[in-house]
């Protein structure tokens, strides 16, 4: 089982929503759709799932072209960010309904049903109809409902967002194990990079209606393409300097002037953009050969295990993450300082020209 | 703004009669200051909805009173509470400009020109919607109208408290950042009472100076976002604070040592006072234990799965058939899966009955 794109558009009144994407899906991966708001993603799994048609291009199942076919012929399930179930329903009929569609045996129905109300913790409520439970566990009924059916391209389309958080959290290491045990196609899509991360399996980085980059999760969030892949992929969001390498040094925009090092050693001398996320910038000590810049606390967060520090710098917003316990106070003048040898840099068109060796 | 006090507060749907142990929300006394920011953190059907829906006077308690500064307000309708209240959608007029929409808590209260143009001025400011203000908030995205039911939110100054449910739920995680980081700023700046309901501890710890943790209709603890990490008073705190929470695993305590699965472990206190009878835990945060290179004299560990989350690697690891996670020091490989487990022992508590044990020093 293969699912693809080939060279698909989509044009709704006028306005390009889809731009020429080619993807290929194989069976038994997880592929995660990532991008803000908008970005393509919802268009992306409906022209995945034939609910939608290319305005150009083709859609490819197994090879075959499937554009236009009917999408009820086609292997698909789909978890919507608004759950949807069965009001009249039971929980365990919810959950059953598309097996009973297809006309599994009695038995066969009730282990598989109850192996999914298992993995989703839903075992004490399988009686109880859908008004009768709480949104988390109405939208785990629908996630279990699209695992039993055992189609050939599950797609999930911000799944979790309505949910807990520590459920959330449970069901993100849960569902990297269900993936690879169904052998099925699998779309995730989520604007969430901690959610990719903890997700795994490849990453498709998604933007304006745009694929920016493909790779296993891991390669993309360490090895961003460009300046726009390396924001999609940070949260906190990533923090930027413009920088120019001139006459064997380098100029901060906005002052600060540092020697050569590190990844600028390599560079030609030019403009460029720096980028670094909030574990990349120091506050305060550190070793002498980073790069310092002066910078005044906006306000600090403080998560209990982290500290979560937004400075302003000369035009520039930044946000640095500290393990433990700093309260600094808002207005507080610090030394911010970013390690050379551990930055991303961007050439003037935002494509990547240095990034720190991997892990 | 004004100090809020809970006293005996109770509640069940099903009426007073009912089995106190079926409350929503068990008997329950505590004191909010004036002017403190303060979050209802718990999972989804633990009290805290309730809760708030007391205090905004939505819900009447089944038993106990509300005090707004000393006055009892438990009676009182929403209207009579003189409070502002946030939800988790936007609550604007589609027709009015940005100004209007946060002007018009202001021109209910008949305050003089003025004093409105300046407040909507300072708000606005605040909340970066100076540019926005004469426009109509129809056209406006999802996200700003938010910001603007913020400030409708905040725009009165003389509120006992400002209600906050979910406000960040239907936010880009983007645009979190930074409306998270101007609540907190606006908190800085306006001297009101704040209380934020959220299922996200990363919203209730980074915006509340005291994070009340709600389970099953109590309140398990209640203190600063430091407190619920380094010391939870329940395990339930211990495994709801924290990603991933807290490592809880049946132990034999006896003294200063821990025993896990004929493995002992040193601790940094004396438990000798330990109730009889109870189901004693202890509990250690993924942060305060390392995976390490199989050695003698180490509790051993068979590794699952290493997720990296980009900044840290945490290994999902087995000791027998009891689950743990364990931070993954930069440089470590393994040249299996099994691993020896490095305790850092000032960071291991002792829960009996998933309540946290004080030890002797």
């Amino acid at each position: 089982m293969s699912v693809a794109l080939e060279n698909v558009s989509r044009v709704v009144n006028g306005v390009p929503w889809i731009r020429d994407i080619s993807l290929t899906l194989e069976r038994g991966t997880l592929s995660v759709l990532l991008g803000p708001t908008l970005a393509g993603k919802t268009s992306i799994m409906r022209l995945l799932a034939g609910l939608d048609q290319p305005s150009s291009g083709r859609v490819l199942v197994n090879g075959k072209d499937v554009t236009g076919a009917d999408v009820r012929k086609r292997s698909v399930a789909m978890v919507y960010q608004q759950f949807i179930n069965y009001p009249t329903l039971t929980v365990f009929e919810n959950i059953a309904s598309p097996l009973r569609v297809q006309g599994k045996s009695r038995a066969e129905i009730q282990a598989r049903v109850n192996d999914a109300a298992r993995l989703l913790k839903l075992e004490a409520y399988l009686n109880r109809t859908p008004v009768q439970l709480s949104g988390g566990q109405q939208q785990r009924t629908a996630i279990a409902r699209a695992l039993v059916k055992g189609a050939d391209l599950v797609l999930l389309d911000e799944p979790l967002a309505n949910l807990d958080y520590k459920l959330r959290e449970e069901l993100r290491v849960d569902l990297p194990r269900i993936f690879e045990a169904s052998g099925a196609v699998f779309v995730y899509a989520t604007t969430e990079p901690s959610e990719a991360l903890l997700l795994g399996g490849n990453t498709i980085c998604i933007s304006e209606g745009r694929v920016l980059q493909t790779g296993s999760t891991p390669d993309v969030y360490h090895h961003p393409d460009n300046e726009r892949v390396a924001k999609v992929f940070s949260d906190p969001p990533l923090n930027t300097v413009d920088v120019e390498k001139k006459n064997g040094s380098i100029f901060y925009s906005g002052g600060e002037r540092a020697s050569v090092a590190g990844l600028y050693g390599a560079l030609q001398d030019g403009r460029y953009k720096v980028g670094f996320r909030a574990h990349q910038l120091a506050v305060a000590g550190g070793a002498s050969d980073r790069h310092t810049f002066a910078t005044t606390v906006t306000v600090t967060e403080i998560t209990g295990s982290e500290s979560f520090v937004h400075l302003k710098r000369n035009g520039y917003n930044w946000v640095s993450v500290l393990s433990g316990i700093h309260e600094f106070p808002p207005g507080k003048e610090l030394d911010a300082a970013i390690d050379p040898r551990d930055i991303f840099i961007f050439d003037q068109s935002g494509r990547l020209v240095a990034a720190p060796k991997s892990m | 703004m004004a100090r809020i006090d809970l006293v005996e507060l109770a509640h069940s749907y099903s009426g007073a009669a009912a089995d106190p142990e079926s409350f929503a929300l068990k008997p329950m006394t505590m004191t909010w200051r004036q002017g403190g920011a303060y979050a209802l953190l718990g999972p989804s059907g633990c009290g805290k909805t309730t809760l708030l829906n007391i205090i905004s006077g939505i819900v009447t308690p089944s038993r106990g009173k509300v005090l707004f500064d000393g006055a009892d307000i438990t009676p009182l309708s929403t209207r009579e509470r003189n409070i502002a209240q946030v939800f988790q959608f936007p609550v604007i007029y589609d027709t009015m400009t940005v100004r209007e929409n946060l002007a018009f808590p202001l021109k209910n209260r008949d305050l003089p020109r003025k004093q409105i143009d300046a407040r909507v001025a300072e708000i606005a400011e605040l909340l970066d919607l100076t540019p926005s203000l004469d426009r109509k908030a129809v056209r406006l995205s999802a996200d700003a109208k938010q910001k603007i039911s913020l400030g409708r939110g905040l725009v009165r100054s003389d509120v006992a408290a400002v209600l906050f449910d979910e406000p960040l739920t239907v936010i880009d995680p983007h645009l979190k950042w930074e409306l998270r980081s101007k609540l907190k700023a606006l908190h800085q700046a306006l001297d009101l009472t704040m209380i934020y309901v959220t299922h996200d501890q990363t919203e209730a710890l980074t915006f509340a100076d005291e994070v009340v943790v709600m389970h099953d209709g109590r309140v398990v603890q209640s203190g600063t976002p430091e407190e619920l990490f380094s010391k939870p008073a329940h395990t339930f705190v211990g495994y709801f604070i924290g990603s991933p929470g807290m490592n809880i695993v049946p132990a034999e305590v006896n003294g200063r040592e821990a025993r896990i699965a004929n493995h002992t472990i040193g601790l940094d206190r004396t438990y000798d006072n330990l109730p009889i009878g109870a189901r004693i835990e202890i509990g250690v945060r993924p942060e305060f234990v390392s995976v390490a290179k199989p050695t003698k004299g180490l509790l051993s560990a068979h590794i699952e799965r290493i997720d990296d989350l980009g900044r840290v690697r945490f290994a999902r690891v087995k000791i027998g058939d009891v689950k743990f996670a364990a931070h993954v020091p930069s440089g470590f490989s393994s040249p299996g899966s099994e691993a020896g487990l490095v305790f850092d022992p000032g960071h291991i508590h002792v829960y009996a009955d998933s309540v946290l044990v004080e030890g002797r020093a």
